[in-house]
């Protein structure tokens, strides 16, 4: 069966242990989780947790029907169509250029956001597939660390 | 009212009229005990294990249809009574079960009989609670009966901390349960139901399939009715025995791994399954590709993620059986010919008659089903009948007349050796004007031999029939059959004196080796009225039959087995 990429919004109330009933449920069913990300929605008793999952039609069925069992779940959507951003930061040695880096980071909507003694810090927010041809791309200034923050999405 | 914690819980049992509670002390839920020891509004049952203390209050559920309450302490009290929760949960019993928990100072710290409950019941709870507040207690108390019972009902555990339970706070359980991330589904949707009513019309072999969701939603009666008035005949899962009378014309009889040869070909016949609470499970529906393949598929289930889980269904309705059956009856009344399906009736009739459930006699050798057949003879309708789990009970589910829904309690799902006692124990308290006979292997007896103790103690005199084959017999059978008779210690010769084992806790035992001393034991055992251990010498090597053997074809069965 195909095993495509998906994203998925849950929606839940914002109370203690809340994240690991998803995420037990994911782990104890055998479905897989690419990303997770999750925070509270303002001015409310929610957070929405965006997942990225893989997995085939009749699976994702099964996980969202799984996750709408859960007590403490109000909604669930699978995203069709859908802006789906991430945001990474990567660590560089201050020896490399500046003003490359710079040029790069701008391509894919970002920035050198911090500059240090000896390293300096480069962020980008874009689509998870561009971020990821931004860190293809960002390899030859020698990058320290990376840290990708999982996608966040919004139904269009 | 101002209360502490645990006069909080004893306030609240109240209110639920609770009648008994099962459980085992322990010290962080020593406040509540305190509490219990100072009412005399309900009942407490001290069970001599935790996981006895659950399969007693599933027995209780089960059999009177409320939520069974089970109680117990932290740490280790806690691990013991997981299977028992796991249990509840294959098999959606509604449990509330109360756990102490150490105090929140000292929760984390690795403390004297500390364990993370929440963490390890999550995965086999329709809900768990750690009460951090006793002002909380009121409202996680009330919703944990209510998710308990409502929705497709399974066991909610409710963890306190021995502080909180010493903690004064407001008691007000007046407050209507609001939930507003759940709401189940419970009047299925009507076009949908007109769909598959014009599904049943058109069909020439419509087959209902019965599950358990039809005993806990209490539709016995409708599906009886439905049943017929439609003249469409049925097929039960282990979970469901007792929903059609046994001598019900209509009823084939149990499906699936050990179901008969006439229920397999019906499903495999059948141009249209009307699966009513019931979840197709791997031990029913044996090689998914093959199963009901020429059929069509209604399922109604009020778990909506029950629903083509496992087998795509045609006309998915998401309800309550109860409800969704009344609709549907409502409908069909005008709409199914029930003299149309004549031929079906022929074709299954043949399958009956071709391949019977059966055993051969075997001279003076009792016959482990003759057993349970006779139990049924002497009994009938005036025993609920619990069993543990290996082939005396798949016998039981085989051979036992059963005629009324929660007459049969048996550990599905999980298939929990030891279930059977504690769970016939439960049973024994819901309904005392019955007899309550828990069939068992000598494999399973062992497994919670204690609770012999507690059915002395509260007079709940339990009939255990041991089927006793010195073997784990079913191991036994896969490894005859499977394993090239490699009987890798399933070998139960060596065995206590169930007699004496009996006598030493106060009840009575019997050992049994022809058919005239089991009649006598079990009459005599009936009339005393005493816990009893009935150790039934039976045919060793006695297989059970037919059989699905796993990942095959429900209609290619084995039908007897030869030993080579």
């Amino acid at each position: 069966m195909e095993q495509a990429r998906r994203v998925i919004s849950v929606i839940v109330l914002n109370e203690a242990s809340v994240l690991s009933r998803i995420a037990g449920l994911f782990s104890g069913r055998g479905y897989n989780i690419e990303s997770l990300t999750v925070a509270p929605i303002p001015d409310s008793k929610y957070s929405r947790i965006t997942i990225v999952t893989a997995g085939s039609i009749k699976v994702v069925e099964q996980i969202i029907k799984q996750l709408h069992k859960l007590i403490p779940v109000l909604k669930v959507y699978e995203h069709e169509d859908l802006v789906e951003k991430e945001m990474a930061m990567v660590k560089i040695p201050l020896s490399e250029s500046l003003g490359d880096i710079e040029a790069l980071a701008h391509a894919y909507n970002g920035r050198i956001v911090n500059v240090g003694s000896d390293t300096l810090i480069v962020m980008v927010a874009d689509e998870p597939m561009r971020v990821g041809h931004f860190l293809e791309a960002i390899k030859r200034f020698h990058p320290k660390e990376i840290v990708r923050s999982g996608s966040v999405a919004l139904e269009r | 009212m101002q209360i502490s914690g645990a006069q909080m819980v004893i306030e609240a049992l109240i209110a639920e009229e609770v009648e008994v509670i099962f459980g085992y002390p322990g010290g962080a839920i020593m406040n509540v005990y305190d509490a219990i020891y100072q009412q005399s509004s309900f009942q407490h049952v001290l069970t001599r294990h935790e996981q006895a203390a659950v399969h007693a209050a599933e027995g209780y559920a089960k059999a009177s249809g409320k939520v069974g309450v089970a109680m117990i302490t932290s740490g280790p009290g806690f691990t013991n009574a997981v299977t028992g929760i796991a249990d509840a949960y294959m098999d959606s019993v509604p449990l509330v079960v109360i756990s102490g928990q150490v105090p929140m100072s000292l929760i984390g710290t690795d403390a004297f009989q500390e364990i993370d409950a929440v963490g390890i019941s999550r995965p086999c709870t329709k809900h768990n609670y750690l009460v951090t507040d006793a002002k909380d207690l009121p409202r996680i108390l009330k919703e944990a009966f209510y998710l308990a019972r409502t929705g497709r009902p399974g066991p909610v555990h409710v963890d306190i901390p021995k502080d909180v339970t010493a903690q004064v706070a407001l008691f007000d359980y007046s407050k209507e349960v609001e939930l507003e991330t759940y709401k189940p589904t419970v009047k299925g949707n009507m076009r949908q139901i007109k769909k598959a009513v014009e599904a049943i019309a058109n069909a020439k072999r419509p087959l209902l399939y019965l599950g358990g969701g039809v005993i806990s939603s209490g539709a016995a009666q409708l599906v009886r009715e439905f049943s017929k008035m439609t003249q469409i005949p049925a097929v039960e899962t282990f979970m469901a025995r007792g929903t059609l009378h046994h001598a019900d014309p209509l009823l084939i009889s149990m499906l699936g791994m050990h179901g008969s040869y006439a229920a397999n070909m019906a499903m495999s016949e059948t141009d249209l399954v009307i699966g009513l609470g019931a979840r197709f499970d791997d031990r029913v529906t044996g090689k998914l590709s093959e199963f009901a393949k020429n059929a069509q598929i209604i399922h109604v289930d009020i778990d909506p993620a029950s629903i083509s889980k496992l087998v795509n269904a045609h006309f998915p309705i998401v309800g309550d059986v109860k409800n969704v059956v009344e609709s549907m009856m409502m409908l069909a009344k005008d709409q199914v010919d029930p003299l149309r399906y004549g031929p079906w009736h022929n074709t299954i009739a043949n399958f009956n008659k071709l391949h019977p459930l059966s055993y051969t006699e075997e001279g003076d050798r009792l016959k482990p089903q003759w057993v349970v057949q006779r139990i049924g003879e002497l009994l009938g309708d005036d025993a609920n009948i619990s069993t543990d789990v290996g082939q005396h009970q798949m016998w039981t589910a085989q051979f036992y007349p059963f005629s009324r829904p929660r007459q049969w309690n048996s550990s599905g799902g999980l298939g929990t050796m030891g279930y059977g006692f504690p769970a016939a124990i439960g049973v024994k308290r819901a309904d005392m004007d019955r007899i309550s006979v828990n069939i068992t292997g000598d494999g399973s007896i062992l497994m919670n031999i204690q609770e012999l103790m507690t059915a002395v103690e509260y007079n709940l005199p339990v009939i255990n029939v041991i089927l006793n084959n010195n073997f784990l017999g079913m191991v036994r059978q896969w490894q005859t059959m499977f394993y090239d008779k490699r009987h890798s210690s399933t070998d139960l010769s060596i065995q206590p004196d169930f007699v004496k084992l009996a006598e030493s806790f106060g009840g009575v035992g019997y050992r049994v080796t022809t058919k005239e001393e089991f009649d006598a034991a079990l009459k005599d055992a009936v009339e005393k009225n005493v816990v009893a251990l009935i150790d039934v010498v039976v045919a060793r090597f006695e297989n059970v039959l037919p059989m699905v053997p796993a990942g095959g074809s429900l209609f290619n069965m084995m039908l007897e087995y030869k030993d080579k």
